[in-house]
């Protein structure tokens, strides 16, 4: 029963955030951009729950804006590597030979590389914005979805529905999207769920560096590092960011354990 | 055994060569001229012509690549823009103070990880176990950069323990550099403890299904011998794997952290590259970090036989 417990906390964090993710796209108690400078640096009060920043921003509005934009790229990115990794593994998988033996090679370089460091260096080719980030996240995890996938479609070619698919004569193509493809959910799930955590990390790392989305627009990393010079006298701008990131970064955890769990039932009790 | 070490390390050379061409394929894709770069937007056409001639840049690309990957093995990693040091010295002096950091790190947080997770595996959905998951789980959802500017917040500003910005070689001040270097391990230490302890308690609880486990509780061996002769033996490689990872990733993945504790480092030695543009460096620690992410794994992969006999077979 414990996956029981850890899924719903996590899906009820998960679902907070996009629950605010998704207000935030049309409402935010001030405008998270507002500058109000002689209302700098203010701590928490009944106006502004969380404070302000250094340029009298409100701090909460700004923490719901930057949530629905890591939403939006989180969401972005995983796609992005999802649908490359699941086209990259199942064709290599399932055709095997040449195909398999170029696109895995190509894989593997990528692989070769620490995920974040493929990311730094795409960001410098697409350029620091909002999609340059999907593009470099997405080109950067896509390859750790395409070895899973190949690796579940080399079973799956082996066994008996996916051999009278072929032997009734339905095409290559037939019996990949019809008998491979689905059966390959349940793992693509698992990691695609884990991904959601690396992706936020990564792109709230990235921001933090300033290689992110860039200022004024609000992300959980670029508040984070706009806080650094603050530290001391308003403390509340870095705690409430990074909280938020760990939260949420927890919540996905959590719901991955749980859908692990559930589909691999050797980690439950005996 | 011979056979093993030799078969991996010729595999090791196809991937040296892939990963050599993409790093030459991802800084020619670059947009803007690196020699328009290099002489500013003052220089006229024909300088511009004249200093692509002298650094090669006329040829064909695959004569380009040669070229390069012939420097490469001679030590050569070009120059920086900036200043005109050569790169492989500087991309050395900045990896020297992220590998310490980073190996006493992940070597602690194994000494951590690794009892942990065979303590939580052998007490499987009890309340130590249940415990030391939540904690782990915990532990890996802190963004290394977050707890890290907590840990200067309260040990640095607040207690004055540590000392907050700056940092002092090891070679010059032993005690005095290691101080500098206390907070950003503790911050990667409990990271990379979150990530390893899962690892090794999951792989702990694959082997304690197996048979000769058991066996072994049958005939009444003490529980610790059980855990410290059977388990932990087969359940150390795939962590061992996990280690390889980490320890390539960190290396590359550090300049947050490095950021935050002010450390000259490889991670904000690329950082800083990129923003200046200064692409000769950034090719190198790219090249350079994923030689070494790619040696790692060899070490690894070559370690490996000594946990797990099977894979010796060929």
């Amino acid at each position: 029963m414990r996956w029981h417990a850890n899924g719903v906390v996590g899906a009820a964090l998960v679902g907070m955030v996009l629950g605010v993710a998704l207000v935030a796209l049309w409402w935010t108690p001030y405008d998270p951009l507002a500058l109000n400078l002689r209302a700098k640096l203010q701590a928490p009060s009944v106006a502004h729950w969380l404070g302000t920043d250094e340029f009298g921003r409100d701090v909460a509005s700004r923490l719901m804006a930057g949530a629905s934009s890591s939403a939006i790229v989180a969401v972005a990115t995983v796609a992005l590597a999802t649908a490359l990794g699941v086209v990259v593994g199942v064709l290599s998988g399932f055709l095997r030979g040449w195909t398999d033996r170029v696109l895995m090679a190509l894989n593997d370089t990528l692989l070769a590389f620490p995920g974040i460091l493929l990311a730094l260096a795409l960001m410098v080719i697409v350029g620091a914005n909002r999609w340059g980030i999907v593009l470099a996240l997405g080109l950067a995890y896509a390859p750790s979805m395409a070895r899973v996938v190949r690796g579940v479609v080399l079973s799956l070619r082996e066994t008996e529905y996916v051999e009278a698919s072929r032997m009734i004569g339905n095409s290559a193509t037939v019996t990949m999207l019809r008998h491979v493809l689905p059966n390959c959910v349940a793992p693509v799930a698992v990691l695609a769920t884990s991904m959601f955590g690396w992706v936020l990390l990564s792109e709230s790392a990235l921001s933090f560096l300033g290689l992110g989305i860039p200022p004024p627009a609000p992300t959980w990393g670029n508040m984070l590092a706009g806080s650094r010079p603050h530290m001391q006298t308003a403390v509340w701008l870095g705690l409430a960011p990074g909280l938020c990131i760990a939260l949420t970064l927890l919540g996905i955890n959590l719901l991955g354990d749980a859908l692990r769990d559930r589909l691999d039932p050797r980690m439950e009790r005996t | 055994m011979l056979g093993y070490i030799l078969r991996r390390l010729l595999l090791t050379l196809p991937t040296l060569l892939l990963v050599a061409v993409a790093v030459f394929v991802l800084m020619r894709l670059i947009p803007g001229d690196p020699v328009q770069l290099m002489l500013g937007d003052m220089a006229d056409a024909a300088q511009v012509a004249d200093q692509r001639a002298r650094m090669g840049l006329d040829a064909p690309l695959p004569v380009q690549f040669g070229h390069w990957v012939h420097a490469l093995t001679q030590g050569d990693f070009g120059r920086s823009i900036s200043d005109q040091q050569p790169v492989l010295p500087l991309i050395l002096e900045r990896f020297s103070v992220s590998a310490i950091i980073v190996l006493v790190a992940v070597a602690l947080a194994v000494a951590l990880a690794v009892p942990a997770g065979l303590m939580a595996a052998w007490q499987q959905n009890r309340p130590a176990d249940l415990l030391i998951v939540l904690g782990a789980t915990l532990l890996l959802s802190v963004p290394s950069f977050w707890l890290g500017l907590l840990l200067l917040l309260f040990f640095g500003m607040h207690l004055g323990w540590f000392p907050v910005i700056g940092y002092v070689p090891l070679s010059q001040d032993l005690i005095g550099g290691a101080w500098y270097l206390v907070l950003p391990v503790i911050t990667l230490v409990m990271i990379e403890t979150g990530v390893l302890t899962r690892m090794a308690r999951a792989s702990a609880i694959e082997v304690q299904r197996l048979e000769y486990v058991t066996h072994a509780r049958a005939k009444g061996v003490p529980d610790w011998q059980i855990v410290a002769r059977h388990v932990l033996p087969n359940a150390f490689a795939p962590t061992l794997t996990l280690i390889g990872l980490v320890l390539g990733n960190l290396l590359g993945g550090i300049a947050v952290l490095e950021t935050v504790f002010t450390l000259p480092g490889l991670g904000r030695l690329l950082v800083d590259a990129i923003f200046a543009r200064d692409y000769p460096v950034v090719q190198g620690v790219l090249l350079f970090t994923a030689l070494i992410y790619v040696l790692v794994n060899l070490v690894v992969d070559l370690l490996y036989p000594l946990f797990d006999p099977r894979v010796r077979a060929p």
